[in-house]
């Protein structure tokens, strides 16, 4: 038994903010009381949450582990202890690996190293195609069997409308998520950033915000069609956004994700430093703007981190050369408080829902502080100040652009099936 | 004045004051290359380590001449006999140049930044010898030598540029450094050469604006720079040359639009009757063989700057070989872009 005493209980799914007790028995919830309403024993472990604020699980919809293939940049053990310390009890995990996670083996391989190495629940997420390369359609069912909550090309779109439409057909027929990562790659060729005056200036390639937001418009059109769950990852352009908002209205259903780089970087803030080159690329000012109404008003769903991990000597290289992807496990919370929360633009409420309730509904199940329901919770300060150190982290990866950046509002503790996998 | 950077990698960041003095420097250089002997010991034992990452003639041998031309040793790095080709990254290539002991790493690059990303790393001075499609700092020099000798002064001048600025670095540069002394810009070119975000790259105030016809261009321009249409890079787009002959082709007949003194400038090598005719190119209007000597003089003053360091206060090592009247005059103070002549 484990109980949570003193915490602020913030849970979207029951609208509760007030002092609360939760009492943790095994790995289900047992009761949520009044302070000081729930007996104990000397058996009972305490957790003390005066001040802090105790919220569902956080998932993650959007992370790479790199296991198996690339245990250089990162592994399942590592990943998902960078994941604890950033509050996430649930992280799912794209099939870009090496091999791609496109056939039942695979999905089993990682579901069997998560169970011996992981700290948080690793969800792995399917190709849609064979191999990613979006040619035939790869095979859903049996990973479904295994374990999948969806399916991607993450790294980039389902090849062509056709077999996009295919997937969707058949995803809708097995009731499973189909995940995009919206790109035209053709506009995208050769970029390594937004296409912008910065982009201009710095000399680098960029590609228009029309380069996702033409897939987008593709990807919903084709949900209507096929009447297929799509959920958008990583959503950066306020075109995209303006496509999602407009299927949300014509009751598609269609979700979207945003990254917290997304919301709070811009394309003004590159350098010539791959700690600022991520895929979709730091958008325009009016984008970032755009996407924290998205984030505030409900048409985004999700705050996913993408964390994509890369080890040096692949990160660390001319601009042009580096692969795409930064850290995001461990700021994501932090960055969320400081650009949404603490400058008034976001309630702590709505922000908790896009790391609990949200990315739940997108994947179709529930996330909730109630009796019977798996004890993952998520326990934080919203006010606590302290500085990143990316060389602290249990990521192999150093990848990240906020290092040294100065947060106010941390992840205290996280704990899954009712046990303390992270304390500050 | 001295110059405050360890490094130049872009001529961006650089005050109009800096830039002034960069030239004033350039000026008794340019006297020694009148000179029958040409060689200085100023950096008699220092070592200039020559990377060049992407192929490049002219600027590698100008580099090059100027580091002899002071006295210096060079080590030379080609991409040919690079072992990039093995696999080597860019960061353990030059860490291996470094631990050579080079006092300075002049470097050329395809992508752009590599100058800037290989600087944090290493702790001797860094010339970027062009880097991408991002700066040319060494080019925008001697360009702006080049006017500022043609034209007294570099102050309030029309320069139209023609080709593709998109993938330019010498555009680049040559904005960032005009810009600063009011110069206007008008840049022509086919439309996707010329995307609407250059209007907005120069310093706050800067005028730039594009023009998509050139003789809209020419018209009333002090100095005309005609960029190489490069057939060894790609564009993006490829454009068919009968198209671009037909539409930016700078011709005698065309050039009679801008000012009757306008000079024409060309980073080199020229693709003749392609984006110059022949008759341009070699016209009294061209400066294109004075820009290739102000390219030694503008690159012996860098590599002597970062090198040892100058101060206007002190003698310049040019000095016991100038002639009387050519010392930079103090003028060069109170009017920033006064020609020292």
């Amino acid at each position: 038994m484990l109980l949570v005493k003193n915490g602020r209980v913030i849970d979207p799914a029951t609208e509760t903010d007030a002092p609360r007790d939760v009492l943790l028995d095994g790995d289900k919830i047992a009761e949520l009381a009044q302070p000081g309403g729930i007996p104990q024993d000397h058996s009972t472990e305490i957790f003390d949450a005066t001040g802090l604020i105790v919220a569902p699980g956080f998932i993650d919809l959007h992370a790479h582990l790199r296991e198996p293939g690339q245990e250089s940049s990162e592994t399942i053990e590592t990943g998902t202890r960078a994941a604890a310390r950033g509050g996430f009890t649930a992280v799912c995990c794209m099939p870009n690996t090496k091999p791609v996670n496109d056939n039942a083996s695979v999905t089993r391989f990682i579901l069997d190293r998560a169970k011996s190495t992981a700290s948080v629940r690793v969800w792995p997420i399917g190709a849609a195609s064979v191999g990613s390369k979006g040619e035939a359609i790869a095979e859903i069912a049996a990973m479904k069997q295994a374990g999948i909550v969806a399916v991607s090309d993450d790294g980039k779109p389902i090849a062509t409308a056709k077999l996009a439409r295919q997937v969707m057909d058949y995803c809708r027929s097995q009731d499973l998520l189909v995940i995009e990562h919206s790109e035209d790659v053709s506009l995208a060729a050769g970029a390594v950033m937004r296409e912008g005056v910065a982009s201009t200036r710095l000399g680098l390639p960029g590609m228009p915000a029309a380069a996702e937001s033409v897939c987008v418009a593709r990807d919903v059109q084709l949900a209507e069609l096929t009447g297929a769950r799509l959920h958008v990852a990583h959503l950066s352009a306020k075109a995209s956004l303006e496509q999602v908002r407009w299927a949300k209205q014509r009751g598609l259903r269609v979700t979207c994700e945003v990254t917290p780089h997304h919301f709070t970087l811009i394309d003004e803030d590159v350098r010539y430093d791959s700690r600022y080159k991520m895929n979709p690329p730091l958008a325009a000012s009016e984008d970032r703007e755009a996407l924290i109404v998205g984030l505030a008003d409900g048409t985004v769903d999700a705050i996913a981190t993408d964390h994509a991990p890369h080890e040096a000597a692949l990160k660390d290289v001319e601009f042009d050369r580096a692969p795409f992807g930064i850290l995001g496990f461990e700021t994501a919370l932090a960055i969320s408080l400081e650009q949404l929360v603490h400058t008034g633009r976001l309630s702590l409420a709505r922000m908790v829902a896009l790391f609990t309730t949200g990315p739940a509904r997108v994947l179709g199940i529930e996330r909730k502080i109630t009796a019977g329901q798996p004890a993952d919770l998520t326990i934080f300060s919203a006010t606590r100040q302290w500085t990143y150190d990316v060389k602290q982290s249990p990521s192999k990866s150093r990848n990240s652009p906020f290092d040294a950046r100065a947060f106010q509002g941390a992840p205290m503790a996280t704990i899954v099936a009712g046990r303390i996998i992270y304390k500050m | 004045m001295t110059y405050r950077f360890r490094d130049l990698l872009a001529l961006e960041p650089l005050s109009a004051d800096e830039l002034i003095f960069l030239l004033d420097q350039s000026r008794p250089f340019q006297a020694i290359q009148r000179n029958p002997l040409k060689k200085l010991a100023t950096l008699r034992g220092k070592t200039v380590a020559l990377a060049f990452f992407e192929n490049s003639t002219r600027t590698r041998i100008s580099f090059g001449t100027a580091a002899s031309r002071l006295g210096a040793d060079t080590m030379n790095l080609q991409a040919e006999s690079s072992s990039l080709k093995k696999g080597e990254s860019l960061l353990d290539t030059v860490h291996t140049l470094n631990a050579m002991k080079p006092d300075c790493l002049v470097m050329r690059h395809a992508a752009s930044g590599a100058a800037d990303f290989v600087a944090r790393h290493l702790d001797i001075p860094v010339i970027n010898a062009g880097d991408g499609t991002h700066e040319h700092p060494s080019q925008g020099l001697l360009d702006a030598l080049t006017i500022r000798d043609r034209k007294g002064s570099l102050a309030n001048l029309h320069v139209t540029i023609l080709g593709d600025i998109a993938h330019s670095r010498v555009a680049r540069s040559n904005i960032h450094l005009l810009s600063k002394f009011g110069c206007r810009f008008t840049l022509c070119g086919p439309a996707m050469w010329v995307p609407r975000e250059l209007e907005s790259i120069g310093p706050p105030g800067a005028s730039i604006r594009r023009v998509f016809r050139i003789e809209e261009a020419l018209e009333d321009a002090d100095v005309v720079l005609v960029l190489r249409v490069q057939t060894e890079r790609l564009h993006e787009p490829a454009l068919p040359a009968r198209d671009y002959i037909l539409l930016y082709q700078l011709s005698a007949e065309r050039l009679r639009l801008a000012k009757s003194d306008a000079i024409i400038l060309h980073p080199g090598p020229m693709n003749r009757g392609v984006e110059i005719t022949p008759e341009v190119a070699d016209g009294p209007q061209s400066c294109v063989l004075e820009q290739v000597t102000n390219g030694i003089a503008v690159r012996m003053a860098l590599l002597f700057l970062l090198l040892v360091g100058g101060s206007e206060e002190e003698a310049h090592p040019a000095a016991e070989m100038q002639e009387p009247g050519e010392r930079p005059s103090t003028d060069a103070k109170k009017d920033p872009s006064h020609a020292a002549r």
